[in-house]
């Protein structure tokens, strides 16, 4: 079925999906807008392009800001950090889960932003480099550190690093050098810096209690 | 990437319903799904998120047996206490896959029907390719297989089942519950993945329709002499070249049970029959173990770029084989 296909949507199938526990959260395509694979109409399927209608609207906290805002269901956390609230320390790398570039903090753990669906944050929060601390306050130890050991080179890997590096010594895995290199392999540094991130993360370690 | 609607689930109820009326497909933590929609490789028109269904995120320790929730996370089953102690080639198939930020991402039952990181396969319609387009032809025949599969190819491909969870769960005997329009059905991990034969896009032998709720491993004498031996280009954060899975049940020295599957090597988890049955009986030491590897590679297929894993993967094995031997209780 296109977008212009004009065939009325059959709802043969409706009664059989008629659940309410499948919770649609808000999607419009072809002019309708879905509130449910129930009553309201299954979605029609492969409409051609992402029209503003198709948003969905989700609510979530980044760096302890409660935000609402409308994402296209494809947008990557990492693209709606960027693009959308003009947070751009988490960087784009590969775009697929591969350098570690784009890590932030769900809930408290890192994961690839590039990878997780912005839609699936409802009701989730988000650090990002920009809220390791306060706007005025003083650096992190970790980004303290990383300046003290120079544990970077061009730095584009540098805000993944960090963010990664802080849930390292969180979790407890920053013990020794050959773990804090194994709990870091996820974050690839093109520049080769790893030996001033390997010190550094050791460091902070002590400074934050690890 | 193909728009989409995107759904969330608070219950297992209905899922199948919207699977079979409408073509949506099961979204866990989305690390092979979206990133094949990025490449515009998966092309779902529907998305049903079931990561905020209670209950399915819990690992259960019974005497015999681990059971774990589908959306139990990567990282979460790895350091468990009780999968450390009582199937530490479970946790160890985990901790050495992917990175920290994918771990705490990825569910497992997401990472049973991981597909594919064949190259011709991942980089799109400039590649024949059987997987991605039935009918197409497979680059990787002629092409450069250095990753591609020593076990369990065909014609039509020969592309490696690149996880290394599944292989450690096949090397147990383990089992997963799926929920589908049929009801209730459980299936045993080892025959989840088909073989590519004519049909390299039919991956696994789930319906459409059906999900994945819970995935049980017997462990009894079977599970602490146990080692998931991991072998990448480099020291972490890679796929296998070669993987063995081993599991032992030793009685003063002498096999009386082995299991050994291998990963990296073939196109599904891969169990080696012959090579458990040559140690059985025998006393395990190195040269038992090299020849248990000598045996598990005897059927090896390599291709042009991909030999040189037949010493290597004989030589895991035999490590692998020692390592979990030095777990045993009963040594
Ligand atoms: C850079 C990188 C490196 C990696 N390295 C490794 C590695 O070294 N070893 C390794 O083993 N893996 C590795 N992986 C793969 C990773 O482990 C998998 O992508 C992950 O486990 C998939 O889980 P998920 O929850 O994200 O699945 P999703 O992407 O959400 O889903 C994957 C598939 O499973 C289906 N699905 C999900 N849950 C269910 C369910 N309950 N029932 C039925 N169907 C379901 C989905 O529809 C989809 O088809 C790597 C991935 C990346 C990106
Ligand atoms: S090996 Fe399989 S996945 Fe790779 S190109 Fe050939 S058909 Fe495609
Ligand atoms: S940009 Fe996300 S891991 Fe590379
Ligand atoms: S400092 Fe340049 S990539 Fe790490």
């Amino acid at each position: 079925m296109s977008e212009h296909d004009p065939s009325p949507h059959d709802r043969s199938h409706d009664l059989s999906i008629n659940r309410r526990d499948v919770m649609l959260v808000g999607v419009a395509m072809t002019g309708v807008t879905l509130v449910g694979f129930g009553e309201t109409t299954a979605a029609t399927p492969s409409a051609p392009v992402a029209r503003p209608e198709m948003n969905l609207t989700i609510h979530f906290q980044v760096n302890g800001r409660p935000i609402e805002m409308s994402v296209d269901p494809r947008a990557s956390l990492l693209d709606v950090l960027r693009e959308q609230l003009d947070l751009t320390g988490a960087k784009k790398g590969c775009d697929h889960g591969q350098c570690g570039a784009c890590t932030v903090h769900v809930d408290g753990r890192r994961v690839a932003s590039c990878l997780t669906l912005a839609a699936k944050m409802e009701g989730r929060a988000a650090l990002t480099i920009e809220g390791l601390t306060p706007a005025d306050g003083p650096l992190h130890p970790m980004q303290q550190a990383f300046i003290d050991h120079d544990a970077l080179q061009c730095g584009y890997c540098t805000p993944g690093q960090i963010m990664a590096a802080v849930a390292c010594v969180q979790e407890g895995h920053a013990s020794s050098e050959a773990e804090i290199r194994e709990y870091m392999s996820g974050n690839i540094c093109r520049c080769g810096a790893y030996v001033g991130i390997v010190a550094a993360i050791r460091d902070a370690a002590v400074t934050m209690g690890g | 990437m193909r728009p989409f609607t995107y759904a969330r689930a608070t219950s297992i109820d209905g899922i199948h319903a919207v699977q079979s009326a409408t073509g949506a497909r099961i979204l866990a933590g989305g690390t092979t799904l979206y990133d094949l929609m990025k490449l515009g490789i998966e092309t779902p028109g529907h998305l049903v998120d079931v990561t905020s269904i209670a209950g399915l995120d819990e690992i259960r320790s019974h005497q015999d047996e681990l059971i774990f929730g589908a959306l139990v996370t990567m990282s979460d089953a790895a350091a468990h206490p009780a999968v450390l102690q009582r199937a530490p080639v479970l946790a160890e198939s985990l901790s050495k896959a992917a990175s920290p930020q994918l771990r705490n991402m990825a569910t497992l039952a997401g990472n049973l029907l991981q597909r594919t990181r064949c190259a011709y396969f991942r980089n799109g319609p400039e590649y024949p390719c059987n997987k991605r387009m039935p009918g197409s032809g497979c680059a990787a025949l002629d092409g450069l297989d250095r990753g591609h599969a020593l076990f369990g190819g065909s014609r039509s491909c020969i592309a490696v089942y690149p996880g290394d969870w599944a292989v450690a769960l096949a090397a147990l005997d383990a089992t997963v519950d799926v929920h589908g329009s049929r009801g209730m059905r459980t299936l045993e991990v080892a025959n989840l993945h088909r073989l590519p034969g004519d049909t390299p896009h039919l991956e696994t032998v789930l319906e459409p329709d059906e999900m994945i709720l819970n995935i049980r491993v017997p462990v009894g004498r079977l599970g602490q002499a146990s080692t998931y031996h991991k072998i990448r280009d480099r020291e972490s954060y890679a796929f296998a070249l070669v993987s063995a899975a081993v599991a032992l049940e030793l009685d003063d020295g002498m096999v009386r049970q082995a299991r050994i599957a291998l990963g990296g090597v073939a196109t599904r988890p891969w169990r080696v029959p012959a090579a458990e049955a040559a140690l059985a009986g025998q006393r395990l030491d190195r040269a038992a173990a090299l020849e248990a590897g000598r045996v598990a590679f005897a059927d090896a297929r390599p291709g042009q770029h991909n030999g040189f894993k037949v010493a290597l993967g004989t030589a895991a094995v035999a490590d692998a084989l020692m390592i979990a031997a030095e777990r045993s209780p009963s040594r």
